[in-house]
């Protein structure tokens, strides 16, 4: 301090290299448009990106180790689309049920029952810690544990016998697994969302006596989905590919079909896996549509206005920019 | 009850020919409440009539909003019990004991006591319009078309008649409070209860929502009204029922309690407020 410090005239501090900030410095033109702040390494960013992007697709194009003729021509054969159809199929049970136990199980915990709570709760805690893959296997080898299933009075007759292996075709097994892990995880995506609704919201609820049930589905829900739904597309994201596993309970999936071909078209296996790569990723894609606007719908009345989608923004960036130039033309 | 209802007409102060044979509009007796180690209600005997407006005073932590929330069973009593229009609530007899109400026993008892919160607790995914039919659909009194038809009458009632399709985030906190106001008409209820519904607001957004609470005290329905507007008390209270430390440490016309306070406790809250 001390020495750098400017030099002060009564209460102004001048700073005596710039001659504007002077007090009766050149008077101020107030009709002047204040000039906007650059962004210089805005623009040095953009670049850099553009240049390693571009270099990218360059390597994806040009490397024939990627052999793009092959995946050209495994992407829409009959047995790759077959094997699509098995992995949506067990993915939509999958979820499905997983959704269905993830509720009932939430709304265990949520009870005051406490022997409802305790074996939510135990549930939840058995199924996160085993691994998929395990109970998977686990189930393949059921029918060795019980070879029959039966309908009846607990601990008394039985009224319908069913033959474990006749039942648990691979499809069974792989949808039983993927449901009993995936409720454990939607459990816990739907317990969050419930408690993540304000306390308030349930009193002004039984205030006005609104029926139970009418109190869940129309007051609680809505607002619980709110959280609930990024929460589960994470998880059915996960689920999607999960199913790459249930190629090791012998049923032949997306992953699965790759696999088996590959070892038959060693040459090929690489833009098989390209193949598997794109639709898992055109899957996710369509979900994570599918997600932005069931958010749009849930957040009716959580915010003043609605965000535009990005289409729209789309479409008045391009205008805005057309404005802009058009401005700059005229300069 | 109908021995202890002409007994405390006597502290009644309205003028009504028919107090002694009509049952109390809210009735709370003996009543008792802990959490945990604090006696938030320590004995509180109150009555308020049919048609009369009470004003509930006293300083924060006190027992006034238990008190209130006891009366539509949001809180459950330890001790004693309330009724509202001559029904016990929460509770029935059982013998010489009370028993514990259902819980849809309970729901529908609520349906006939309107409650607006401090903090509005409107449901923000439903329009005001929504809010407002949403229970008498739910509790199955009349169909959607009639329910949407009463619940713009009320929002015009309650001066809202432009804002039937508005979320609740894009009013005002006064518009927000009117809006519960009118969901809380909406059933029809004998006894409306207000907890401190303008402790939450802007101070010039008291007044709209007070000039309602006026309307509906000139209409006849019963009201029992948590507040610290003592002005609002003076202005429209038939009673007003100081608290403190969860007992009723004095009550009468407000011309009593108010201007001529005779209790210290009573004295010191007001030389506060004022």
């Amino acid at each position: 301090m001390g020495g750098t410090e400017p030099p002060r005239t009564g209460t102004t501090l001048v700073r005596p290299d710039d001659p504007t900030d002077r007090p009766g410095g050149p008077p101020l033109d107030a009709s002047e448009r204040v000039v906007p702040l650059r962004h210089p390494w805005r623009w040095i960013a953009t670049v850099v990106v553009l240049i390693v992007s571009a270099q990218i697709v360059h390597g994806l194009v040009t490397n024939p180790f990627f052999q793009w003729d092959r995946f050209a021509y495994w992407f829409a054969r009959p047995v790759i689309l077959d094997a699509l159809l098995i992995t949506l199929k067990v993915t939509a049970l999958s979820a499905v049920f997983g959704l269905l136990g993830g509720v009932v199980l939430a709304l265990c915990r949520l009870s005051r029952s406490p022997v409802l709570q305790i074996t939510s709760w135990g549930y939840i805690w058995l199924f996160r810690s085993v691994p998929l893959i395990v109970l998977l296997l686990f189930l393949y080898n059921f029918s060795a544990l019980y070879p029959t299933l039966g309908i009846g009075i607990p601990f008394g007759p039985t009224f319908v016998e069913f033959d474990e292996a006749a039942l648990a075709t691979e499809i069974v097994i792989a949808v039983v697994g993927l449901s009993l892990n995936e409720a454990a995880y939607a459990a816990e995506v739907v317990r969050g969302g419930i408690l993540a609704v304000d306390h308030g919201q349930h009193e002004a609820a039984a205030a006005l006596g609104l029926p139970r049930r009418y109190q869940f589905r129309r007051i609680v829900a809505p607002q619980a989905l709110r959280s609930i739904v990024p929460n589960y597309v994470n998880q059915l994201i996960n689920l999607i590919k999960a199913t790459s596993l249930v190629f090791y309970v012998s049923l032949l999936d997306l992953f699965g079909q790759v696999q088996s071909l590959g070892s038959t078209y060693p040459g090929d296996i690489v833009p098989l896996l390209i193949v598997a790569t794109v639709w898992y990723v055109i899957l996710t894609s369509l979900v994570s549509v599918a997600q932005y606007y069931i958010e749009r719908y849930f957040a009716r009345g959580a915010v003043r206005t609605m965000p535009l989608t990005p289409w729209q923004k789309l479409r008045t960036g391009v205008a805005a920019l057309r404005g802009r130039i058009a401005a700059g033309a005229l300069r | 009850m109908t021995t202890d209802a002409t007994t405390d007409t006597a502290t009644a102060t309205t003028l009504d020919p028919l107090a002694d044979v009509r049952p109390a509009a809210v009735e709370v007796h003996g009543a008792h409440k802990w959490f945990g180690a604090n006696h938030v209600l320590a004995g509180i005997d109150l009555t308020v009539q049919p048609g009369q407006v009470a004003v509930i005073l006293g300083p924060s932590g006190s027992g006034k909003s238990t008190l209130l929330r006891t009366v539509n069973h949001l809180e459950k009593l330890d001790r004693g019990h309330v009724s509202v229009n001559g029904e016990l609530i929460g509770v029935r007899r059982h013998g010489g004991r009370l028993k514990e109400l259902g819980e849809r026993a309970i729901l529908r008892q609520r349906a006939g006591i309107g409650f607006v919160f401090q903090n509005f607790n409107l449901f923000p995914h439903l329009t005001a319009l929504e809010n407002v039919a949403a229970a008498p659909v739910a509790t199955g009194r009349v169909d959607k078309a009639a329910a949407r038809e009463l619940a713009a009458e009320l929002l015009a009632r309650v001066g809202l008649a432009d804002k039937n399709g508005a979320y609740p985030r894009q009013l005002s906190g006064g518009q927000q409070q009117r809006v519960a106001i009118a969901r809380a008409l909406a059933l029809r209820p004998g006894v409306i209860l207000f907890d401190e519904p303008t402790s939450a607001l802007d101070p010039e957004l008291v007044g709209e929502v007070l000039g309602v609470i006026d309307d509906l005290a000139s209409t006849g329905t019963t009201l029992v009204v948590v507040t610290h507007e003592i002005g609002f008390a003076r202005r429209v209270a038939d009673l007003v029922v100081f608290l403190d430390h969860g007992v009723v440490v004095e009550q009468g016309t407000p011309a009593e309690v108010l201007d001529h306070p005779r209790h210290p406790r009573t004295r010191d809250f007001l030389a506060k407020v004022l």
